[in-house]
């Protein structure tokens, strides 16, 4: 796309391509330049202005400068390094010196970068103001004393988490003494300017933040301002080993560091005291970041337990899992089922590797094309059959992020309301649609962005079927002459004036109505001209599928749209993996769709129950307590490490006693399924980080093996019968899994999930029946963001079984009654 | 052969003694002799001397050891003390962890938290006097002069654990008064007026 040049810096050629910052250069090539408040991946603030260089001679902002062939850039002037030295000092003024006590000594920015500039001396002063410390939410605090005003968090929240909950408001400071202007150098002047105006507020007027609680604003804050609650003052981040991991709850599987130490003088097992993230290049949603703490604590060997176990696999006809397991442990089940004839029950994948296996015949490869990682480049995004708030956060990041710095736009199609989405950018048009259109979602995705004549007839037929020519009012602009009389104050004549004045006229414009958009919700009136408007300059497409698709009635023909969309169009596809290591499952299990006889339960409810929980009659380690591999959204194997230490047995102890065991579970790694795409590598081996220049050393990637192709034959569409009250199948935002549940910093109850407007007419409790005659007494939560009938049952408690409940769709019709 | 082997020359000599008498008056004799002639006290008179000092002149040379102790040096580096805030009486440590980070034996350890006024509290403080080898780096790194080494070198007890709770090693609070600063490393240095450069004010 953009073309290649070479720019130098500091005397050493850089390769980068037109148009990029060239900071972001610099940092890939290993060349230092200061910066606090620019962050990777977000639009450049300029609040700290650190980042000043000498751009062919003239004074540039290195982080939103964006670079020429041929650029000549020096990073250090005597001039530029007064300047920076006096920017540094003018953040020490009235810095509180409590170092020693702060949660960010020893990585704290202000620290460094005060040193590097080797300030040891202070030119400037200002009263103080008093700044209140706040507790923003149930996780997030807030020291203003410490803060420098950076607006990091700001930023993040606003181009990648996209909630926007923060903004700068006013501090009440005194103004600065006038005498400096002409005294101090100019930027570090300006920088003061605004940072003693500001301070960092939740942007909806209150005290407290009403966000998706991810703390990625804690992570990105330079100094000790913005914590966890639950951190403050509890250990020094120096004290903390880190380790790095990636995080198990979502298909995300996002790069993390467990931070651990002793947990006090009493008791010195280790206890994770936080996560901490590479915020320049991947986001944390709140369940990554604060859903840490779910080790199956104090368990010894039992040998007892373990014959127990060994008897239970030997009796089983089924093993029932979800996807909170590594690709290791699925392969050993995997091992048992082609040993023993063992059923494999995983009600989360089984819909999901369903519609892998139709899509992959369709398109003729086993993998949908492309990763996530591969669509940040994008600038038109769709997002079909996905809960993009609830289902996946690093999905929602991304369509925020396209919307906010690549000025893209975007189309949300989904059945149940959401306030949220549409904040995050002017482009953003939301469908609405009515619960099993899905299919027609794809036919007008077809209608609009697919070459027509690689279209089969039936769909073109289809297609032409839902045109018609309608007449709508416009009002059009029309510019009208008036003759008006004007007096000369000075001669007192009167002249008469001619001027043209606008008006609105309304007239009557024939247009062709794509009654697809009205059936899906949408404006059909302005549909077009928004949809020319909203493809302006847009040359970089990418399409998200969701759950929605997997566990939809017609799924497999879902699955062959998605196929045929992908043919005839140029966009990017990539599926969202309904759980954790949904993608991993659903390549190295063959699963099976009923269970039968004895159940043996793997963190799932069963007749025997292994069980990282701590609850079962087995244990195993939770996903933070082994090492293992798992394959994420981005088709990617990462490594998973051992943050905290276990002692009893794992699932490899059985295949030892089974006598299909290897030595260490690890070495499990090595053989995962090759003609799935896996390689043949130890997993020792694997890196495990991101470099400079952003690209990721994480694992490896799955190859997309080729698959025998099949013709596509689309079937009829159908109507949803769904009626009356209907159910979604939904986790709240920061609940994923049981593991999540038992997190201690994640508080969403197991409930049903309601909008406001819904929440008054149902009251506090409420059994939710469903056509089976099964029912669920569940207490109402309101979710501010949620509008519309639609509720939302959370599936995040194995031993509710809401799956069985649901069956092989995310909707049902249910009854709802007061308790 | 024998000439090359390095046999000292011995030069004993014989000393004039009277000789050994060998009849029983001539003992009885002898006896009487040195008893009359006192020979005893011309050897006792440099002890009685040093006695007779010792008891009426005040120039003891010993100290009744425990009841008793010698002045150690201020720098002495035995026991670590906390130390309070003069004025207001608080324990100075900040929870800061520098002596927990620098102890090159890892036997400080601290539980902190945040406390109701928002502040750093520490909640207990241990150093393992097991593995202490007193070395004095977390006195000098200590940047408020809270843990200093003390005088109380008698580190025997029942329990090691005696002596290593924050509460035993911080200054009682009525012997505040008595609290002296500690001059060893990490100390203030005398001239270190000179050595700071003011920070303007705008007040």
């Amino acid at each position: 796309m953009s073309k290649e040049i070479t720019i130098t810096i500091d005397g050493i050629e850089c390769k980068a391509k037109e148009g990029e910052y060239i900071l972001n250069i610099a940092r890939a090539n290993g060349i230092f330049i200061p910066a606090i408040c620019y962050l990777t991946r977000c639009s450049p603030t300029l609040a700290c202005r650190l980042c000043l260089v000498e751009a062919d001679g003239k004074r540039v902002y290195a982080c939103n400068a964006k670079a020429k062939d041929g650029m000549n850039i020096v990073t250090q002037t005597e001039e530029i390094l007064e300047e920076r030295r006096a920017i540094m000092e003018v953040y020490d003024v009235n810095h509180p010196l409590q170092c020693g006590v702060c949660d960010q000594h020893g990585e704290c920015e202000l620290q460094n970068y005060t040193l590097e500039m080797e300030v040891d001396e202070q030119h400037y002063a200002i009263a103080d103001t008093k700044r209140e410390t706040k507790n923003w939410s149930s996780v997030l605090h807030y020291d203003a004393g410490l803060c420098i005003v950076c607006e990091r968090c700001v930023t993040v929240c606003k181009d990648m988490i996209g909630d926007s909950a923060l903004k700068t408001g006013p501090r009440g400071g005194d103004k600065l003494d006038k005498s400096y202007k002409e005294t101090m150098p100019k930027d570090a002047y300006a920088m003061w300017n605004k940072l003693q105006k500001s301070i960092i507020v939740p942007s909806n007027g209150t005290e407290y933040t009403n966000c998706s609680d991810c703390g990625e604003c804690t992570a990105v804050c330079p100094v000790g301002a913005l914590t966890e609650r639950d951190f403050i003052y509890k250990a020094n981040p120096w004290e903390l080993r880190e380790v790095p991991s990636a995080c198990a709850h979502c298909s995300s599987a996002c790069h993390l560091y467990y931070e651990t130490r002793f947990t006090s003088i009493d008791d010195p097992s280790e206890k994770i005291f936080r996560i901490k993230n590479e915020f320049h290049y991947q986001s944390l949603c709140g369940a990554g970041r604060f859903g840490y703490d779910y080790e199956n604590r104090n368990v010894k060997k039992d040998p007892n337990a373990l014959k127990r176990a060994v008897e239970a696999i030997k009796k089983a006809k089924t093993i029932r899992f979800n996807s909170m397991i590594t690709n290791e442990e699925a392969l050993m089940l995997q091992t048992l089922k082609e040993k023993f004839g063992i059923k494999l029950v995983n009600k989360e994948v089984k819909p999901f590797q369903n519609f892998l296996k139709v899509y992959g015949k369709a398109k003729g490869q086993m993998l949908y094309s492309n990763s996530f990682k591969d669509m940040s480049s994008s600038d038109f995004i769709v997002s079909v059959g996905a809960k993009l708030r609830n289902d996946n956060p690093a999905a929602r990041y991304l369509f925020n992020n396209i919307q906010k710095i690549n000025k893209g736009a975007g189309f949300y199609f989904h059945p149940v309301g959401d306030t949220l989405v549409p904040t995050f950018g002017k482009s953003v048009s939301v469908f609405n649609h009515k619960v099993g259109d899905e299919e027609y979602v794809m036919l007008l995705l077809l209608d609009l962005f697919a070459d027509k004549e690689k279209l089969p007839s039936e769909i073109k037929e289809k297609l032409a079927s839902f045109k018609e020519k309608r007449v709508k009012k416009v009002k059009e602009k029309v510019m009208k002459e008036v003759v008006e009389k004007v007096v000369d104050k000075e001669s007192g004549e009167e002249k008469e004036v001619k001027k043209k004045v606008p008006s609105f006229e309304e007239k009557e414009v024939e247009y062709e109505a794509n009654l697809l958009v009205e059936k899906l919700g949408g404006d059909v009136e302005n549909f077009n001209e928004e949809f020319e408007k909203a493809l302006k300059k847009k040359e970089d497409f990418a399409l998200i599928v969701g759950e929605d698709f997997y566990f939809h009635p017609k799924a497999a023909n879902l699955a062959k749209l998605v196929a045929l969309f992908e043919e005839t169009t140029d966009f990017k596809v990539a599926f969202i993996p309904p759980k954790s290591n949904a993608l991993g499952v659903a390549l190295i299990c063959d699963l099976d769709e009923n269970e039968e006889g004895f159940v043996v339960g793997y963190n799932e409810p069963g007749d025997f129950k292994i069980s990282a929980l701590g609850d079962g009659d087995f244990d195993i380690p939770a996903m933070n307590q082994q090492e293992g591999t798992t394959t994420n959204m981005n088709k990617r194997v990462v490594p998973l490490n051992a943050a905290l230490d276990y002692e009893g047995y794992e699932l490899n102890d059985i295949m030892n006693e089974l006598g299909l065991g290897k030595n260490l579970t690890i070495d499990w790694t090595e053989a995962l399924p090759v003609e799935k795409g896996y390689q043949v590598a130890k997993f020792d081996d694997l890196p495990n980080y991101f470099a400079n220049d952003m690209s990721e050393h994480r694992g490896y990637v799955l190859a997309n093996m080729p698959v025998d192709k099949e013709e596509v034959i689309i079937e009829e569409f159908s109507e949803s019968k769904l009626e009356g009250q209907i159910a979604y199948r939904c986790n709240p935002q920061r609940q994923f899994n049981d593991f999540t549940d038992k997190a201690h910093q994640i508080f969403e109850p197991f409930a049903l999930y309601v909008s406001p407007e819904k929440a008054k007419e149902l009251g506090e409790f409420v059994k939710v029946e469903f056509e089976n005659g099964e029912g669920l007494e569940l207490p109402v939560e309101v979710d501010e963001r949620l509008s519309g009938d639609i509720v939302e049952v959370p599936d995040f408690k194995a031993e509710m079984d809401v799956y069985s409940l649901f069956g092989k769709n995310r909707y049902a019709q249910v009854k709802i009654t007061k308790v | 052969m024998s000439e090359k082997k390095r046999v000292g020359v011995q030069n004993y000599r014989f000393i004039e003694l009277e000789p050994t008498p060998t009849t029983a008056w001539g003992k009885f004799k002898r006896v009487l002799k040195r008893s009359v002639k006192l020979e005893l006290f011309v050897g006792l008179k440099v002890t009685f001397r040093e006695m007779f000092k010792a008891l009426f002149m005040g120039e003891m040379h010993t100290v009744k050891y425990p009841l008793e102790k010698l002045p150690i040096s201020p720098r002495y580096r035995a026991i670590h003390e906390m130390k309070r805030l003069l004025e207001s009486g608080h324990y100075r440590c900040i929870g800061c962890g520098l002596c927990e980070k620098i102890c090159i034996s890892d036997c400080i350890r601290m539980d902190t938290r945040y406390d109701e006024n928002q502040r750093k509290e520490v909640v207990e403080y241990t150093i393992n006097f097991g593995r202490c080898i007193f070395c004095g780096y977390c006195a000098e790194v200590c940047p408020e002069l809270a843990i200093t080494h003390g005088g109380r070198y008698e580190t025997a007890s029942e329990q090691r654990a005696s002596f290593s709770l924050f509460e035993d090693m911080l200054t009682p609070i009525d012997k505040l008064k008595e609290q002296k600063e500690y001059p060893g490393f990490g100390a203030i240095s005398p001239n270190a007026d000179e050595n700071i450069k003011k920070t303007p004010l705008a007040y």
